[in-house]
């Protein structure tokens, strides 16, 4: 698992800074421009309904699973506050009620159903709920016999809910196993960053695999690597173009091209038909 | 013998042969040895009585066990290792290297095996005992090749009906440069879906050490056992206290807070049996151990053999699917403090006179 230090990139009202190039630009003019920074074409964090409003057709979706709120199962012992105070300040900070918001919709007309992560939400990190939300999107794609697409950032597993987050690898796959073997298309998009548990299971499961440019692609952290070997990690290491040499991913692609190319995939891997249907 | 080193060093082979715990137990068996070689017959009587005192202190000792001292024994230098469990439990074993893609991997071994004349493929992770072993098959911390490894010859096994049986004991998956240049995030996320729906029967077991995602790409079956004082966890308990509280000295902390004993997972539903130890756990008696270990695998890979393919899957997808849900929150964490139960070494010593 990994962790990231947060980077200062709150839209203060009128205008925001690039946490990359440290510009300032209109809040407007760069929601307009999806998020990508006008001057450098860094991309920016997005949050989960707003990833999704940005792929779906008319900017609209039907939520999944936005009734399931986490819980401090482990009763969870930390300096200050409980991991349920830690969630309510989320869910205040986030405007939304975990790390993954689900929702199904049409993307150029193609019906789908789409998981997008939010790194805000507790560093994108995978709990029970954040996992159960993702397998109850593929059990809609599967009963709908629509492709699942997944938007992955995450710094990984959530520690305080221990063992439980790591077992959300496994309840996920074993929903990504169901897709292969039913014939239902499932695309990946890996957003900046994604490490940890969720890059070693459904992030990394995909038919086909984007990665946004720049985007922090790995198993473990790049402060773990480098405490491990005790060396300067090199230039780009572990970023989307990096994996795309290595032969990780599919495509790197620019956000503005992300629902286009999508749907260009999704025209070639249509759903396989419910079986009985194939045979009557 | 010398005081062991410190019990927060990071590494394992760090420990010396006896924990702190365990040294007023250490120090009782050391007096016994003593009295043992002297050819006095009279001393006999002294002997008994020390010898009640020490399994009354291993049990005390063990009965009572912090969640950071579970980590300490799951680490012990002695813990019967992969190595030992295939010499003990199969009549032969059959290594199979290679990932047929990019090399060889020594953390982590597989191979055809023969225990009690149930012919499987077992597979586990290799931590090595002396020093050039563990450098040579890097503490248990398998790179992508081991992972593929694994895949590849748990595909060979499905396709000939064999089941699969693995052995977890890992720090977790090597964090290396080489490592993530050759995909570490997909060689897991590939074996824990394959995993998921092998059509063979599968049972897992964490002998040691579970780490994270290096246990669970091993780690995904039909019966998921956990050896009593083995620990299976998101994340090591150093690392935990590093993120929390910027201090991996706080290990202990974040050990109570991870839950990552076998008794609040198997409550938890992330295992479904605890494989009981010895007295004084693992390491002070393997053998037994070993035969524990043995007869439990064989109870369940009987039972699953006799199983209905189809449903036998079904069952698994069903635990999996599971995982986390229809839970009710653990009780506080045990207020039972390190030690509590133990009485002061000086003590000891005092009454062994």
């Amino acid at each position: 698992m990994a962790f990231f230090r947060k980077k200062k990139e709150i839209p203060v009202g009128l205008w925001m800074k690039c946490p990359s190039c440290g510009k300032m630009a209109f809040t407007k003019t760069v929601e307009e421009n999806l998020h990508v920074c006008p001057d450098c074409d860094h991309h920016m964090k997005v949050n989960g309904p707003t990833r999704l409003r940005q792929l779906l057709d008319d900017r609209k979706y039907e939520a999944i699973g936005e009734d399931l709120e986490p819980r401090d199962l482990l009763r969870f012992k930390e300096d200050v506050g409980t991991y349920e105070d830690k969630l309510k300040k989320s869910r205040l900070k986030a405007g939304v009620t975990e790390a993954v918001t689900v929702g199904r919709g049409h993307l150029e007309g193609i019906a789908v159903t789409v998981a997008a992560m939010d790194f805000s939400f507790r560093g994108g990190s995978m709990g029970v709920v954040v996992g159960e939300r993702i397998a109850r999107g593929a059990e809609d794609a599967l009963a709908r016999r629509v492709p699942f697409l997944v938007v992955a950032t995450s710094g990984g597993a959530r520690m305080q809910e221990g063992a439980l987050s790591l077992m959300q690898m496994a309840k996920t796959s074993a929903m990504i196993a169901r897709l292969r073997e039913e014939g239902i298309p499932y695309l990946v998009v890996l957003a900046d960053p994604c490490t940890g548990g969720v890059s070693a299971s459904f992030a990394a499961q995909g038919d086909v695999t984007f990665a946004e440019p720049g985007a922090l692609i790995g198993f473990a952290g790049p402060r773990v690597i480098q405490n491990t070997i005790k060396a300067q990690l090199p230039e780009g290491f572990q970023r989307a173009e990096f994996l795309l040499a290595k032969g990780y991913v599919d495509r790197v692609v620019h956000r503005r091209d992300l629902k286009k190319e999508l749907a260009t995939v999704l025209r070639y891997l249509e759903p396989r038909a419910r079986p009985q249907e194939a045979v009557g | 013998m010398s005081a062991p080193p410190s019990p927060t060093s990071e590494r394992p082979d760090l420990l010396g042969p006896g924990l702190p715990f365990e040294r007023p137990i250490l120090e009782l068996e050391r007096k016994i040895a003593e009295l043992r070689e002297i050819p006095d017959v009279s001393l006999n009587g002294e002997l008994k009585p020390l010898e009640r005192k020490r399994d009354r202190l291993l049990a005390e000792v063990y009965g009572g066990l912090s969640p950071w001292q579970v980590v300490e024994v799951a680490r012990h230098s002695r813990r019967p290792q992969f190595r030992d469990y295939v010499q003990g439990m199969c009549s032969e074993f059959v290594e199979l290297f290679g990932d047929r893609l990019f090399g060889e991997d020594p953390a982590l071994s597989v191979g055809l095996a023969t225990i009690e004349g149930r012919r499987v493929l077992l597979m586990g992770h290799r931590k090595g005992r002396e020093t050039r072993e563990k450098l040579a098959c890097n503490f248990g911390c398998a790179h992508p090749e081991g992972y593929r490894k694994a895949l590849s010859k748990m595909r060979l096994a499905e396709r000939f009906g064999l089941p699969v049986v693995s052995l977890i004991n890992t720090p977790g998956a090597y964090p290396g440069v080489g490592a993530e240049e050759r995909g570490q995030a997909w060689a897991i996320a590939e074996n824990i879906l394959e995993m998921c729906r092998l059509k063979v029967p599968t049972v897992c077991v964490i002998i040691g050490e579970g780490g994270s995602g290096g246990a669970l790409g091993i780690g995904v079956g039909d019966r998921v056992l956990m050896l009593e004082y083995a620990y299976y966890s998101v994340i090591s308990p150093e690392g935990c206290a590093g993120i929390l509280w910027h201090d991996g000295k706080r290990a202990s902390d974040a050990a109570k807070a991870l839950r990552l004993t076998s008794a609040d997972l198997l409550r938890l539903k992330v295992v479904d049996e605890i494989v009981p130890e010895p007295l004084g756990a693992a390491h002070r008696d393997p053998v037994q151990m070993v035969a524990t270990l043995k007869a439990t695998l064989l109870k369940h890979l009987d039972e699953l053999s006799a199983m209905d393919p189809a449903e036998r899957l079904e069952q698994r997808f069903r635990r999996l699917r599971n995982l986390g849900n229809g839970l009710e929150p653990l009780p506080e964490p045990g207020a039972e403090e390190p030690n509590r139960l133990l009485p002061p070494v000086a003590a000891a010593e005092d009454d062994a006179h």
